[in-house]
């Protein structure tokens, strides 16, 4: 079983709508690359130049925020869960 | 538990700044954990209910959680909404209905006719009304009993901690990043909780930032997107109904926070989903190295908009090739001189259907780059946009592609419709 990434609706249609994705890999960061190879548009929105998450996008590994939890070098097991929380400031 | 009555409503005074020593009305040490009273006073009297009041509130005083006292509490606290835009709208509603005693609002805008498919405090007869005023109206309309604070300005780092610090709760209800940052440190610097909430399209964010042991909003996002990455609700759109949800959600966390009951939203972040209608939250923790509540680093307020890049953003485009401009009046007089251009409209397909200027060739922005080989950079060029910012970054992506004969329309289409076609929608 792959590790799902969950993307908010903005970013869905640069996974050709999809807002769950799924990708494989031994740390958060290859899930993240491999997501990138399979929907390259996607790839500047999740990290950046660097393949570095970028400071107003949080991600959430099983519910943790992933910056206290090793960053993208998070190990990563079947079944996990990556939520994408980009920073919105509508009001 | 005995009503205390008085015969007539009491004004109530604004209450003073809590402090981490205030002592609650019943005698006791004030709960200093997050999910401490946050509208007790500082003299540790609670103001009484008249019998209208008690009326009024009836469904209040008999659930036990609130009852009489909570009730009091409630009427002597005081909640600071930044905005009286969407989230702004329905917190303040619900705040004035609760018996929330004072409320402070800070807007400077006008009623505009596209706030109303959201932003419910207004209706069609206020538009072009001071947006206070129209708040004003409706506010004294739902509870005469609610004491209005009016700041009609823009909330800055010159006046935010004044403002901030005569209130108990901050609703941040603001619609830019700068002064979200704002907000969030004038709270942790006057130690006020900031009830967080935010959207976009279909989705939402809420979370209570700037509590004693609680995360703040720069824990969860270190710094903000650059100037245009992420659209305004003016550019990207809004469900209509969803600052209803998160504005309520805000509300719902002020209440709680003054009266003292159930779990906050304090280290929770609750995501909105309404396309899905799926809550659900994540833990939020503080980050040790936030310059603001980790190391504390920032003592002071900072310049939110070189913060948030903006001064930075202005300063590159007087640096780079001028974007020149031709007004809808300009391209008219073109078109009815016969003169040989194409007019490029870079918006979305959706905006498409909705208007377009006639003989205009749709190419959204983010395919102009793959589009280039379809345009020919011996003709001239005309691009726009709704009001003129996505057509200034498309002439730039022609430009720096060897185009020389761009223009950019001036004020895009919604100009158009007022100079040149009225029969054009604007929306």
């Amino acid at each position: 079983m792959p590790i799902t990434i969950t993307l908010p609706n903005v970013l869905a249609r640069l996974a050709d709508g999809h807002r769950t994705v799924e990708g494989a890999g031994d740390t958060l960061g290859d899930v993240v690359a491999d997501v990138s190879i399979q929907f390259p548009s996607l790839r500047s929105r999740l990290v950046d130049d660097a393949g570095n998450p970028y400071p107003f996008v949080t991600y959430y590994l099983n519910d943790e925020d992933i910056r206290f939890a090793g960053g993208f070098g998070a190990t990563v097991r079947d079944g996990d869960e990556v939520i994408v929380v980009p920073a919105v400031a509508g009001g | 538990m005995t009503a205390t009555l008085s015969p007539t409503a009491i004004p109530v005074p604004l209450p003073t700044p809590a402090s981490p020593q205030d002592v609650t009305p019943n005698g006791g040490r004030s709960v200093s954990d997050n999910r401490g009273d946050a509208g007790r006073r500082g003299d540790g009297v609670l103001p009484p209910l008249s019998r209208e009041e008690v009326l009024r509130y009836s469904r209040h005083l008999i659930l036990p959680e609130v009852g009489l006292e909570g009730q009091r509490k409630l009427k002597a606290a005081s909640v600071l909404l930044v905005g009286a835009g969407g989230l702004g709208s329905p917190a303040a509603l619900y705040l004035a209905a609760a018996g929330v005693g004072t409320l402070g609002l800070v807007d400077f805008d006008v009623v505009d006719v596209t706030n109303l498919q959201r932003q419910i405090l207004h209706g069609t007869r206020d538009i072009g009304r001071p947006k206070l005023d129209s708040a004003a109206d409706r506010l004294a309309d739902v509870n005469p009993h609610v004491r209005l604070e009016r700041f009609e300005t823009r909330l800055t780092a010159a006046n935010a901690l004044d403002i901030i610090a005569q209130f108990d709760v901050v609703v941040d209800g603001t619609d830019n990043f700068p002064t979200r940052y704002l907000v969030n440190d004038a709270c942790v610097l006057t130690g006020r909780p900031n009830v967080y909430g935010s959207i976009f399209r279909f989705e939402g964010q809420a979370s209570v930032f700037a509590t004693a042991d609680g995360p703040c909003y720069r824990c969860l996002f270190r710094e903000p997107p650059p100037p245009g990455l992420v659209p305004s609700c003016a550019e990207g759109g809004v469900l209509g109904l969803l600052p209803g949800l998160v504005g309520t959600v805000q509300a719902t966390e002020a209440v709680k926070l003054i009266l003292g009951i159930g779990e906050s939203l304090v280290g929770r972040l609750l995501l909105v989903d309404a396309l899905r209608m799926q809550f659900r939250t994540l833990t939020l923790r503080r980050d040790p190295e936030c310059p603001a509540c980790g190391t504390h680093e920032l003592t002071a307020l900072v310049d939110y908009e070189e913060f948030c890049g903006i001064r930075q953003a202005a300063a590159a485009d007087i640096a780079a090739p001028t974007i020149r401009e031709l007004t809808p009046r300009e391209v008219a007089d073109k078109r009815s001189r016969g003169d040989d251009f194409d007019l490029i409209d870079v918006r979305e397909p959706h905006e498409y259907a909705i208007a377009r200027i006639e003989g205009a060739r749709l190419i959204p922005l983010a395919t102009v780059s793959e589009a280039l080989s379809t345009l020919d950079p011996n003709r001239e060029i005309v691009v726009h946009c709704k009001v003129g910012g996505r057509s200034a970054r498309a002439v730039r992506i022609l430009q720096d592609a060897g185009f020389h004969r761009v223009w950019n329309l001036a004020g895009g289409i919604t100009r158009w419709s007022d100079d040149v076609d009225p029969e054009v929608p604007k929306y």
